[in-house]
């Protein structure tokens, strides 16, 4: 009898990932706040409408640098972006199996059943005494950032990801095309962002300043954030004009960061400046071989998730994280 | 002239050395970045071992072997094979320099179990000590008896006699002027370096008290596996015996103990503390505490206040404070010193800095190179581990401990015998869990 209820109980819950989650339910496209099952934790998305805009700044901008050219006209697909970048909080829930539980409190086991893999013990403090509930997770990899993006598309049902260069840059600018999305003056910068001068060597909990004209709170600064893409400095003249660009990673480093941290002048949080990631973030890891989940030396980046308005099959998902996540 | 001094103190350096080795013919050590008209022949290389070819053991190889100076990798050393060629193989992956030219250890130069470390030491002008921390007094022992520089990681010891033996040592390692490094890489980390300077001029005034902190989640386990004796299970998963770690108060936290008795010149004459096994209380967890909060009171009665914490979902930090009478220092974040009122006077931007780790290596080896004697870090190395082992001593007791009782007492924590099928010192009881100390019952003197 309990055998069969079971059974039942396990029956009802495919049923209820074939139909609901990977994205085949359609829901309007507008804001919703997300929480992270079983948890108190949520986070809130915001739709950016798809569209086209030019990638790149112009070689008259101040402090331009050479890889943020030529100029280039994408077109961007629709997808909600993360309001605030991912916060310690809900990092947490994926890294502690103890607070990774399903509705009965037992331990979150992944959605084959077969366990999560969670982030290693950091060897350090990954938050430097910065703050945490509140505050946007840091010193993480792009591959745990990546393994927190998969981890949230199985709980929650809903693709995950982290955006490409292109899609970040295009949330960030919002319509603009001055070097910030609030216009060229560094003067305003105070208002928006968090950098090496006005945030007394920390990052801030998120959303303090103001946001984006499309309601993205701390794109420039605080922490800068990881971006899909592998980075290349020629990478614009290489791509075509019209479509949405992804550089596909091949190696670990390096990968391109977006946005500028609490660690950088105002002219590294331009809406284009582009950050390569390098081995140099692991300096201080003593161990051979290094962690794959921690940087010791970059607390000043963390990511932001987007969710792509037409979300792949289980299928395509599978691909896309063996893609992403396939780097031995 | 700058040639000249070095090569007077070369000279004596091999003189001394070889004296001191019972008159063994010391290989000639020449750099090969002094001068160009120097080819690196094989008589030139530094040669190195690895004793104990960890995670650790094998970063701090590669760090040597990414100095500039002419040396290779010429044998090592573990417990376990496997760890010994796992280790191996990440060495030959690593770029930043030629591992084929730089590797030369063959089937005959790894020594596998509990005695190989002889074989190992024997083949070396330099040797990394990176086995877990109660094998160093034995380990750094025979390396100096046999006339060799020394990289050894900290802790140096995990009891009082395992510490004498390595200040004895540290004497003997005086005499032969074989430079020793302890890794404990903050003394070559330049924030470190410039805040020291900076206290020890009285940028603070008095140090009043202070505090350290290594509060964080924990490290790995791993796991019991089928057929395995008491003695391997208890060495794979050394970080939860005593006898192998010292507990994580010495394996993590002696790096901010030192950093507070390197501020204050001294170390402590007592400590008091609690502690205990609040939520990580596994099978798999062996006998250590999962925190530790210390008062260690140095001879002028100012107090260093310690935690280190393994919890999960706490609070993390890992730092150090300084209050002086003209002002307060801190490591947290950017490292900074500020006047009593709160207002910033000093702070470094450590963004550029080198790798500490790759910096104990770069001294190190430009020292031996061109024949310097420089660094006789062990003294400290055991003093700082025996901060922390006092403070052990007062968790686990639960008892005002005096540095000098904790640093006399006889009680070993070490096995009778070194071989797999040994009885360790600790043994779980019938349900797989370990005995570990209760304050207000256990003695630990």
């Amino acid at each position: 009898m309990i055998n069969l209820l079971k059974r039942l109980a396990l029956f009802s819950i495919l049923l209820i990932t074939v139909f609901s989650a990977f994205g085949q339910e359609e829901i309007p496209f507008e804001p919703y706040e997300q929480t992270i099952p079983n948890s108190k934790i949520s986070f809130n998305m915001t739709p950016i409408e798809g569209g086209e805009f030019l990638l790149g700044s112009p070689e008259t901008e101040a402090n331009r640098k050479e890889d943020e050219g030529p100029q280039k006209k994408m077109a961007i697909e629709p997808f909600w972006m993360g309001v605030h970048e991912v916060t310690f909080g809900e990092y947490e829930v994926f890294r502690e199996a103890v607070l990774d539980v399903n509705e009965d409190g037992s331990e979150y086991m992944g959605a084959g059943g077969a366990g999560v893999t969670r982030p290693s013990p950091p060897y350090e403090d990954p938050t430097f005494g910065m703050g945490k509930y509140g505050y946007p997770a840091a010193s993480m990899t792009q591959f745990a950032a990546l393994m927190y993006c998969k981890w949230l598309s199985e709980k929650t049902g809903v693709f995950y990801r982290l955006p490409t260069e292109a899609e970040w840059e295009y949330a960030c600018r919002a319509g603009t095309n001055t070097a910030y999305s609030f216009g060229d003056e560094v003067d305003s910068l105070d208002a928006y962002a968090w950098h090496y001068e006005n945030c007394n060597d920390t990052y801030h909990k998120v959303g303090e300043k103001k946001p984006n004209p499309w309601g993205l709170y701390d794109m420039h600064g605080n922490v800068a954030e990881w971006t899909l893409d592998q980075y290349s400095e020629d990478f614009y003249t290489t791509i075509e004009e019209g479509t949405s660009p992804w550089a596909q990673p091949t190696k670990l480093h390096p990968r391109t960061v977006r946005g500028g941290s609490w660690n950088d002048d105002p002219d590294a949080l331009r809406s284009a400046a582009r950050t390569e990631s390098s081995m140099k973030w692991k300096r201080r890891d003593p161990q051979i071989p290094k962690s794959y989940w921690w940087n010791t030396d970059s607390p000043f980046v963390g990511f932001r998730i987007i969710r792509p308005k037409k979300q792949l099959t289980p299928d395509e998902m599978m691909e896309f994280w063996m893609k992403v996540l396939d780097e031995g | 002239m700058e040639r000249k001094k070095t090569g007077i103190l070369r000279r004596d350096f091999v003189k001394g050395a070889a004296a001191a080795a019972g008159g063994i013919i010391m290989t000639p050590l020449v750099s090969n970045a002094t001068t160009s008209t120097y080819n690196s022949s094989v008589d030139d290389t530094i040669k190195i071992a690895l004793v104990g070819c960890g995670g650790r053991g094998t970063g701090a190889a590669v760090q040597a072997l990414s100095t500039k100076q002419n040396l290779k990798l010429v044998a090592m050393c573990d417990a376990f094979e496997d760890r010994l060629e796992t280790s191996l193989g990440n060495i030959m992956k690593q770029e930043g320099y030629n591992a084929d030219e730089k590797v030369a250890v063959k089937k005959k130069s790894k020594f596998v179990g509990f005695d190989g470390y002889k074989k190992a030491i024997d083949m070396a002008d330099v040797v990394i000590l990176a086995t877990p921390p109660g094998f160093r007094p034995i380990h750094f022992e025979y390396a100096i008896e046999q006339g060799k520089h020394i990289f050894m990681e900290k802790p140096v010891a995990t009891d009082a006699p395992g510490i004498r033996k390595v200040l004895a040592t540290a004497e003997k390692a005086k005499q032969k002027k074989l430079n020793v490094v302890v890794g404990l890489q903050r003394h070559y980390q330049t924030n470190y370096r410039e805040l020291m300077k900076r206290v020890h001029d009285g940028a603070i005034g008095e140090i009043t008290s202070a505090q350290a902190y290594w509060n964080g989640g924990g490290v790995w386990v791993r796991p019991r596996k089928e057929g395995m004796t008491e003695m391997e299970y208890q060495m794979r998963n050394w970080y939860y015996f005593n006898w192998l770690c010292g507990d994580h108060i010495a394996e993590q936290h002696v790096h901010n103990l030192d950093v507070v008795n390197w501020a204050k010149q001294s170390y402590p004459v007592r400590a008091q503390g609690m502690g205990g096994r609040e939520v990580r209380k596994g099978k798999e967890n062996g006998e250590i505490f999962d925190h530790h909060f210390v008062e260690f009171e140095y001879e002028d009665g100012s107090i260093l206040s310690s935690q280190c914490r393994h919890i999960k979902g706490c609070m993390n930090r890992v730092s150090e404070f300084l209050h002086g009478t003209k002002g307060r220092a801190s490591t947290q974040g950017k490292t900074s010193i500020t006047d009593l009122k709160g207002n910033v006077i000093w702070s470094h931007r450590d963004r550029d800095d080198p790798n500490p780790y790759q910096q104990e290596h770069d001294e190190l080896f430009d020292a031996i190179a061109k024949g310097e004697y420089k660094y006789a870090d062990a003294e400290n190395g055991a003093k700082s581990t025996m901060t922390a082992i006092l403070g052990r001593l007062a968790t686990y007791s639960g008892q005002l401990i005096e540095w000098d009782d904790a640093l006399n007492s006889d009680l070993s924590l070490m096995p009778k015998k070194f071989a797999f099928d040994a009885e360790p010192p600790i043994l779980p009881d019938s349900d797989g869990f370990y005995p570990s100390a209760i304050p207000g019952v256990t003695k630990v003197l």
